[in-house]
């Protein structure tokens, strides 16, 4: 078993935004399905880019926003102005941009119906207010926080660089089944 | 609401280590292979680009060394770490991240000699300039700052033995003038001494010696802190500038907190090689899984030692911080509490010529150019790893003519004085 304490209830309304419980991100990671990409790049050089392909690889659902690149298509997926746009349920926002910038869009993401379930903001994004609208609405909210990077240290996979993944098992790893070099979020 | 993070001893047992995934092998396997294969041509694009987290060639990465990688960034309490080939490559490749034909460094004087060697010959290739503070006098390393010091580093007990480094001090002067500061703590191991709880940015490693401990492999280690901010520094171009090795990808905002070790990795050991053997991590690994063991046997069995010879009638000095009477006593209970490590220097009134013929005496101390093995080693400074310095430089080091240096092993203290006690006797 994962060396951790247990976090039982899945929906934290007033979650402590300077260190989130591994229980706390892999149950967000293991529920969502559709993710809109708010300040997606069509530059693979870009973190914004990475972690789109990197999640699509991961069998999520991506939709990228980006006005500047409406109704292009960007790793396969049609990318949208804005959020209103989407046609389809959304699960979780990303919020690629500015800190200041989360403020009016996780205002946008608010006003869906369906509501999302998660806003996520990219690391080094953090917006308090912004989150406390959310959790008040009975959100999930992530701040500071690179999904790639979450995945990749809950799978194990982010130790083969080298990272500390801050998680020690005498359980092994589960591979994804699709391929060598990808693992599952479902370790025991 | 937070995970607790394991202790000490359970992370240098188990961090990095998980059963392996395909096998189930339980101790870490010895991947002991050139190559990776790819899953298809997509995923080699993300793999070659940074884009996805993997093994593409055991140059760049292997798993046997990255078990090792995040043991020791467990360790440490660093975001991350990179295993190389020998603690000199983890200090060129430090230097290589952080430094541009025609920069500065600030280094401590007292440091091991092939460090000083290193420093003063190899690097001036490079165009790097190291500039020499004084370890005891931390305002000497502010007055040495110009606008072309790039990183500070210290030894946090500095080799040959002896000297404890006011860490948090030096600390304070690079966060003020927003420079990293390095700390070699091989000496030390995290088990004695954590450098980033005392403000160093950055940690090297020789894992040659107290991390494998068993005098088998050698290996080296950068440990990234996580908490120098790289993104947007001009100065620092390899973290903060688009890399036209990696189309353009800015390392230091792309991998966050832990963009120095990458960066170390893509740009450095990719590039220049300095790979560790896949076989010499899993020794330095099975020998981190004692190593708390080990550094407090070690330190204990030094002090005993110590306090022998500081009674002998043909030793004139011996400089070792866990004796009450050290000048480096308070900053040793300050940063090292638990011990002052296994190395030490002491004072021979015959001088040279003693420390010559105290070595060929010697009976169960072997007589090399090492520290932190099991074994206990002895060495004549002056005649073998500071022979290359000045007479000048040798006593600046702590390594004069009369100096010779202990490394205590995990033997029994009385066959370690006894030897010691024919030896000079004899000498």
């Amino acid at each position: 078993m994962l060396i951790e304490l247990p976090c039982p209830i899945p929906y934290v309304p007033f979650m402590n935004h300077d260190n989130y419980p591994n229980d706390y991100i892999r149950g967000i990671l293991n529920s969502v399905k559709t993710i809109a990409m708010v300040g997606a790049s069509q530059n693979p050089a870009r973190p914004s880019w990475i972690v789109t392909k990197y999640l699509l690889e991961r069998g999520y659902d991506v939709i990228p926003i980006n006005p500047g690149l409406a109704g292009t298509e960007l790793l396969g997926k049609t990318v949208y102005t804005s959020l209103k746009d989407v046609p389809v349920p959304i699960d979780m926002v990303e919020v690629f941009r500015n800190s200041e910038a989360a403020g009016p869009i996780t205002d946008e993401a608010l006003a869906l119906d369906p509501l999302p379930k998660v806003i996520w903001m990219q690391l080094s994004v953090r917006n308090d207010e912004a989150a406390a609208k959310a959790e008040a609405k009975g959100l999930q909210v992530v701040m500071d926080r690179c999904p790639k990077i979450e995945f990749g240290r809950l799978s194990g996979e982010i130790s083969w660089q080298g990272v500390n993944s801050r998680m020690i098992s005498a359980k092994k790893p589960v591979l994804s089944g699709k391929g060598f070099q990808k693992l599952s979020l479902n370790r025991p | 609401m937070t995970d607790r993070l394991p202790g000490f001893n359970t992370l240098a047992i188990h961090a990095g280590a998980a059963p392996d995934a395909a096998t189930g092998a339980r101790a870490t396997p010895i991947y002991q292979t050139t190559s990776f294969v790819f899953d298809d041509v997509d995923h080699a694009a993300s793999l070659f680009g940074l884009q996805a987290f993997g093994n593409i060639y055991s140059r760049i990465g292997n798993p046997t060394c990255a078990v090792l990688e995040e043991r020791v960034a467990a360790l440490e309490g660093g975001t991350a770490a990179l295993a190389v080939a020998s603690g000199h490559a983890a200090e060129f490749l430090t230097f290589h991240t952080l430094l541009q034909p025609g920069d500065e460094f600030v280094a401590a004087r007292k440091l091991y000699g092939g460090s000083i060697n290193q420093f003063n010959h190899a690097y001036k290739n490079f165009g790097w300039n190291v500039v020499w503070a004084d370890s005891d006098d931390p305002s000497s390393f502010e007055a040495a700052i110009t606008p072309k010091t790039k990183a500070i580093f210290v030894e946090s007990i500095a080799n040959p033995g002896g000297v404890i480094v006011d860490l948090k001090a030096i600390a304070a002067i690079a966060k003020k003038h927003r420079i990293p500061f390095i700390v070699d703590n091989t000496m030390a191991s995290p088990y004695l001494i954590r450098p980033f709880e005392h403000g160093a940015d950055i940690i090297v490693h020789s894992a040659t010696k107290f991390l494998g401990g068993h005098g088998n492999s050698v290996g080296g280690l950068i440990v990234d802190g996580g908490t120098f901010n790289f993104a947007g520094d001009d100065r620092y171009p390899m973290l903060s500038k688009p890399r036209p090795e990696y189309a353009g990808m800015v390392l230091g905002e792309t991998f966050g907190n832990f963009g120095f070790a990458i960066a170390c990795r893509v740009l450095g050991l990719r590039d220049l090689g300095p790979a560790l053997s896949p076989f010499n991590a899993f020794l330095i690994l099975n020998g981190i899984e004692t190593l708390p063991l080990r550094m407090q046997r070690h330190s204990d069995n030094a002090l005993t030692v110590a306090e022998h010879l500081q009674g002998h009638s043909k030793i004139s000095w011996v400089s070792y911080p866990g004796l009450r009477s050290d000048r480096y006593h308070n900053l040793a209970q300050e940063y090292c509490p638990k011990g002052a490590g296994a190395v030490f220097t002491f004072g021979l009134k015959g001088g040279y010529e003693a420390g010559v013929k105290l070595v060929s005496n010697l009976k169960l101390f072997s007589h090399l150019a090492n520290i932190g093995d099991t074994r206990s080693l002895v060495i004549h400074p002056a005649s073998t790893t500071h022979r290359q310095l000045t007479d000048e430089q040798k006593t600046q080091a702590g390594a004069g003519p009369e100096v010779v240096r202990l490394s205590i092993g995990l033997e029994d203290t009385q066959d370690l004085i006894d030897d010691l006690n024919q030896a000079l006797d004899a000498a």
